[in-house]
This record gives C-alpha cells, structure tokens and sequence, in this order.
C-alpha cells in the first residue's frame, strides 16, 4: 500500500511546498511510490484520509491552532517543512514588536478585527513524528526522509554544526574576510549551501541540540559586533528560540 | 437552459499560490453576489522589515515569496542601492538579468503546466496528468522547461528558491566561463521544446471573454522591461517611479479619495498580459512569432489570455538569456570589489515579477537600518480586476449553470496567477 500523502499549507512563503514541486525529475517515480491526495497549492482532488502530513508554514492565527488539531487527529505522521514550520522562522519577528502595534502598524484603524497571535512553530501548538529544516527545504534532504520512511526506518536528522560540512566543502571560513555567521552552532545538512553560494550562514536550519551559545556569542563581539547586531543574527530565523540564545 | 438558482462558494481555491474564495449567489435568475475573498493570514513584511539592518534586507525580502524570490531579492537590492546612491557594474546588471530569466522560466511553467493546464486537459491535477498515457509527455516536457529556469537560477544564484549569491552591489559567488557555457547549451536546447509548449496551449480552447481595462507595466526606452523602467499605463502613459504611490492608490482603491474615482477606472491589471499590451513590440522575434501564432495582439483584454501571454514571454526569455550569456561571455566574468557606502536616505526599486509589478521602498537611518519598508505586491494590484472581472463574467455565462460557471471562475482567477501568499497589502489598501 502506497502512504497516502498529504500537504498544508499554513502562515508562509510557500517555498517549501515549491521545493517538492522542484523535485522535477523525481516527480515520476514520487508520484509512483506515494499516493499524494490532498495538496491545494496544486491539485483540485482532496481527501481527508492521509497517512502523512507535510506542514509549510508557522501558525498565527487562532483558526490555524483549529486546522493543526484537525490534521494531528487525521494524520499518523505529521512533519512540519523548513523554518517556518519547524522554528517560525521568518514570522517571529513580528512576535519582538507588541501585537497591538503590529496591526495598528499594517491595519490602522481596523486592528481589532483581525485574528492573528504570536507566531508558533508547529510542535508548539502538536506533537509532530519528525521535521525537516531549512529555509528552504533541501529537496534531496526531502527525498532522503521519505525513503526513510518508505523503508520504515527513523528519519535522519543531522546535528554537526553546519562548519563541518562547509570545511569538507573546501569553503574560506567567511570570519576570516570580516564576515559573520552562524554556521558554528546551526544544524548541518545543507552542505553550508549559503557560505558556498556567497554568502554567510543565517541559521535558517536552526540551532543544533547543543549550542555553545557563548562561544558564538564571543566570536560575533570579536569579529566587530555590537550586541544589537548579535540580536539581529541571531533573529532571523530564530527570533522564536529566543530562550535559547538570549 | 433557465438558471434561476446558483449558490458557488469555492472554498481556498486550489492550483494558486495562497488561500481565496470565490463566492457567487443567484435566485430568481438575478446575481446577487459575486466576491472574490482573501483568506490568507497576514504576514506583516512592514514590521518584518522595519528596524534591520541593509545586509539582511534583502535576505528577509525574499521570504515573502518562494514562487518569485528572485524578484522580491532584486526589488529590495535595487531600492538599498538607490537609497545608498549605488549604481551597479554591468557585469552584475547582466548577471541579476540572467537570474530573473531562470525565475521567469520556472514561474510561468510552474503555473502554465501544473496549475492551469489540468483545467484545460479536464483534470485535477498535474500529478493525475502523469499518470495518463496521452498527457504523460507533455507534462515530462513541462518538467524539464521548468528544471531549466530553475537549474538557471542554481547556477547563477546559487539555488532555485530563495538564492544566496545575490547582494548588494554585487555577487558574492560567480558563475565560471563553463557555468556560462552550459547554460548556452541548455538555452539553445529548450528551443524545440518551446515550439512544442506553443502547440500544445495553441490546442486549448479560451473563453472569448472580454472587459476592458487598463494595464500597467514597467517599460524601458531600450528593452522589453524587467528590471529596469518607468511605470507604464495603457490608459494615462508614462509615469516614474517615486509616482508609484499615485499610481498605485489611484487605481487600487475602489472605494477611496475622489481624487481617483476622477482618473480613470475602478482597477487595473499587471502581469504578462498587461506587459505584452504596454511592450509589445520590444518582444524577441521568436516571442512576437509565438504571439502570431496564438492570436495574441495588443490591445488584448481577454483575461484568459494571461495565460497565452505567459507563453509568448517564456519564449522571449529564453532567447534573451541565450543573448545575455553570449554578452557575459564577451565581457568575460571578472572579480569585483563589492563596495556598499551606508548612508541614510530614501530608495525606490521596481521590477517586473512573474505576476506583475514589485515596488520595494525603503528609508533607511545614518547606519543602515531600516526605517520605513512599504512594498507594492503585484497581486493586490490585481484583486480588484479580478473582482470587476468576475462581476462581468458570471452574469454573461449565467445559462451555462452551475458547474460549468464555477470552472469558469475559477479558471478566470487562475488566469491571473494570482500569488496570494504575498498579497497582504489589498487588506491595507481597502480599509484606510
Ligand atoms: S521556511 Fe523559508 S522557504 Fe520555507 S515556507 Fe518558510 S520562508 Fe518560505
Ligand atoms: S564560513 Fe561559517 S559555516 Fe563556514 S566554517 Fe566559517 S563559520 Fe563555519
Ligand atoms: S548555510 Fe545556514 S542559512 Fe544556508 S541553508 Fe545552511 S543552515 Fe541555512
């Protein structure tokens, strides 16, 4: 029997979903070993009756809080997608500024009509089975966990800071061209893509179980930041983990 | 066929980007209702944006949108840029242009194959089209078209979603002479692919709909615009970019100051169709033979012919990526110095987006932080059109009956592409 898949969509860019989408030339055979049945983004079919939930997005709504608990009760798998749904992500900034203001700030004088909170990453509003990190996912990161599961083995989830990846890579660390990163205390896995890429970690795959938050912390200060800026760093995909590296 | 009673009320559309509803009432044979909805939840990009610092600007701007990342990136780095006084290499003009016509491919395919092609082909979705033994071929071919845009994307950005290479004044990571080379060979060879993409929408019958509007793109005095213009209107001409405020309340607003119900009309269209309509004649040859091939003329104001407009313009892209890697090629990809002098100020960018016009406008403090952010999504410029649209459309197809009328609006709707996820500021606009 082939898994019957389904995927939401919650408060997102929608990126994650797109990165299925993006599995082009594996979508035959994707198509051929699951049997997707509910994912609105592109297709008109829909049914109730899935064994796995992939989740995009953060929930900041209150009807949100509803869809999960429907999809918790239905589904025997549910993972969240990339950072929206496994750490906020990009949605916690709005959680630094009071509600109220947020939506004086966006809606003026109609405020008070609009239903939004806080935002939450999935596993805090229901027990999830797994997660898939990233902003965005990594497709083949994708592919390997629903192996996994076809197989009926426990996902993988890497935890090697994603520095251990980015030296096998052969990458000059960005510290040592004045840059700053987060690749010292973020979950690995993405082969350190960005740094590759040209760019710096932002830790969008959030912090690894065990982060030396101080060294990092120290590192930052070192290379020429002002605490604000180790705020900002640190806040980008994280800002909801505030507990963790404040 | 009399149709007295009609009660539509489509629930979170399916094959868009982002949550809508359409919902149409009739009894007695009269319309009583039509409403086009947003559903999706606010998102908030003002405060997102406000109070960071520029490095990252560009970075969060991409997360408004995974479909078009790209062009939120190049909205956010040309209006830093315009705020600091930076004026880019050519290099890196040619590069971002390169970037944009990956995103360009992978948008339009993703929405002419996966999201509107199922419509036309009597199916649910691409995924039930794979498993069909007639369809299977075309949507292989899909597939590959849109592995191309995004391979385009990987390779000068650094990944299809969300690239990193992309910054301010610059790429952080060069493509080498034989990334160029490559993708030469891939551009080159999507060309009978293309011919076949053109047969294939050629063979789908359109709704001869039509409702005149106007039509609003970014034009350029040399080039089918994309990153670089003025704000074109087919009504009222040409209108530069620190206007947009004006254009955009003017036109978006239905119920708002009289100053815009004295203008002109109650909504306007940007996209594809709206583009080919303001810059036609600055397609490539190969797009404006598509364009023959497909009927598709300016002045068309046939909604549906968005879609066709989505063909003609993936053909005009891919040729002019393969002239944009052959000048790269010429110049020769060098090592800058990426320079960002930080100083306060205001900057305004403007792209053109898969679905239509993106404005980014940022004020920015002495030391490079953020201190106002206001972003003009396409979408939101369309959700009043497709509500005129829709008001139009159901009371003429009113004797097709139920289910034949809800396929036409949703198929309406779609036509639009419409990115709903990114479209928090209609809620904005309409209750100030
Ligand atoms: S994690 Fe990133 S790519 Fe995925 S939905 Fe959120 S913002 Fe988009
Ligand atoms: S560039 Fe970042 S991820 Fe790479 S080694 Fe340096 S700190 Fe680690
Ligand atoms: S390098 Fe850092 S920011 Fe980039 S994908 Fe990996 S974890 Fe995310």
């Amino acid at each position: 029997m082939k898994p019957k898949i389904a995927v939401f969509d919650f408060t997102c860019c929608e990126g994650c979903q797109l990165q299925i989408l993006n599995c082009e030339q594996e979508m035959p055979d994707l198509v051929a070993a699951l049997d997707i049945i509910t994912f609105r983004e592109v297709m008109t079919e829909r049914s109730d009756h899935y064994d796995i939930a992939f989740i995009d997005g953060s929930c900041t709504t209150e009807s949100e809080i509803a869809r999960l608990k429907e999809i918790r009760q239905r589904a025997k798998m549910v993972i969240p997608i990339g950072a929206c749904a496994c750490l906020g992500g990009v949605n916690c900034f709005k959680n630094l500024h009071p509600m109220e203001d947020v939506l004086k700030a966006v809606y003026g004088q109609a405020a008070p009509y609009y239903d939004t909170i806080p935002a939450r990453p999935i596993h805090a509003v229901i027990p999830i089975d797994f997660f898939i990190p990233g902003c965005p996912i990594v497709k083949e990161e994708f592919i390997r966990v629903v192996q996994e599961i076809l197989a009926g083995k426990a996902p993988y989830l890497p935890n090697d800071p994603v520095c251990a990846e980015c030296k096998m890579v052969g990458n000059v660390c960005v510290f040592d061209k004045g840059q700053t990163c987060l690749g010292p205390v973020t979950r690995g896995g993405c082969k350190a893509t960005c740094v590759t890429g040209g760019a710096v970690c932002w830790g969008c795959r959030g912090l690894i179980d065990e982060p030396n938050i101080n060294a990092e912390k120290e590192i930052l200060e070192k290379a020429g930041l002002s605490i604000k800026d180790i705020v900002e760093e640190f806040s980008l995909f994280n800002a909801c983990q505030e507990d963790v590296w404040k | 066929m009399e149709v007295s009673r009609i009660d539509i009320n489509v629930h979170q559309l399916t094959r868009v980007e982002g949550h809508g509803n359409i919902i149409v009432k009739v009894s007695d044979g009269k319309v009583e209702e039509v409403r086009w909805e947003i559903t999706e939840s606010p998102r908030f990009f003002e405060v997102m944006l406000q109070g960071r610092r520029w490095k990252d600007v560009h970075v969060i701007a991409s997360r408004i949108c995974g479909i078009c990342s790209v062009s939120h990136q190049l909205a956010s780095l040309e209006a830093t840029e315009a705020a600091f006084g930076i004026r880019p290499s050519e290099q890196t003009i040619l590069l971002r242009k390169l970037l944009y016509v990956g995103e360009v491919i992978e948008s339009h395919i993703l929405h002419l194959y996966l999201l509107a092609a199922p419509d036309f082909l009597g199916a649910g979705s691409v995924f039930s089209l794979l498993d069909s033994p007639e369809h299977k071929d075309e949507v292989l071919r899909g597939l590959r078209l849109k592995k191309l845009g995004n391979d385009i994307m990987e390779m000068i950005g650094g990944r299809a979603v969300h690239p990193q290479a992309a910054t301010v004044n610059g790429f952080g990571r060069l493509p080498s002479t034989e990334d160029l080379l490559y993708l030469q060979g891939r551009l080159r060879n999507a060309l009978p692919e293309l011919e076949a993409m053109v047969q294939l929408f050629k063979g789908f019958e359109l709704p001869q709909f039509t409702r005149e509007t106007e039509y609003i793109a970014l034009k350029h005095p040399q080039e089918y615009a994309w990153i670089y213009g003025y704000i074109s209107s087919t009504d009222t001409g040409l209108a530069t970019l620190d206007q947009y405020l004006e254009v955009a309340n003017e036109y978006c607003v239905p119920h708002s100051t009289a100053k815009f119900a004295k203008h002109a009309r109650e909504s306007y269209a940007v996209g594809a169709l709206a583009r080919i309509n303001n810059n036609y004649e600055q397609l490539n040859p190969m797009a404006k033979m598509a364009a023959d091939e497909l009927g598709l003329k300016p002045l068309c104001c046939n909604p549906f012919m968005n879609n066709i407009a989505q063909v003609v313009e993936t053909v005009h892209v891919v040729e002019e990526g393969i002239d944009l890697v052959e000048q790269l090629l010429r110049i020769g990809i060098q090592e800058e110095d990426i320079v960002v002098p930080v100083k306060a100020g205001r900057g305004i960018g403007a792209v053109e987006a898969p679905r239509g016009l993106l404005i980014h406008d940022y004020t920015y403090d002495e030391n490079g932080y953020i201190v106002e952010a206001n972003c003009v999504i396409p979408t939101n410029q369309n959700h009043a059109n497709i509500q005129r649209d829709l008001e139009v459309l159901v009371p003429r197809y009113l004797d097709r009956g139920e289910n034949e009328l809800r396929l036409l609006c949703e198929m309406l709707v779609r036509s639009y592409d419409p990115c709903i996820s990114c479209s928090t500021h209609m809620l904005r606009l309409e209750l100030r």
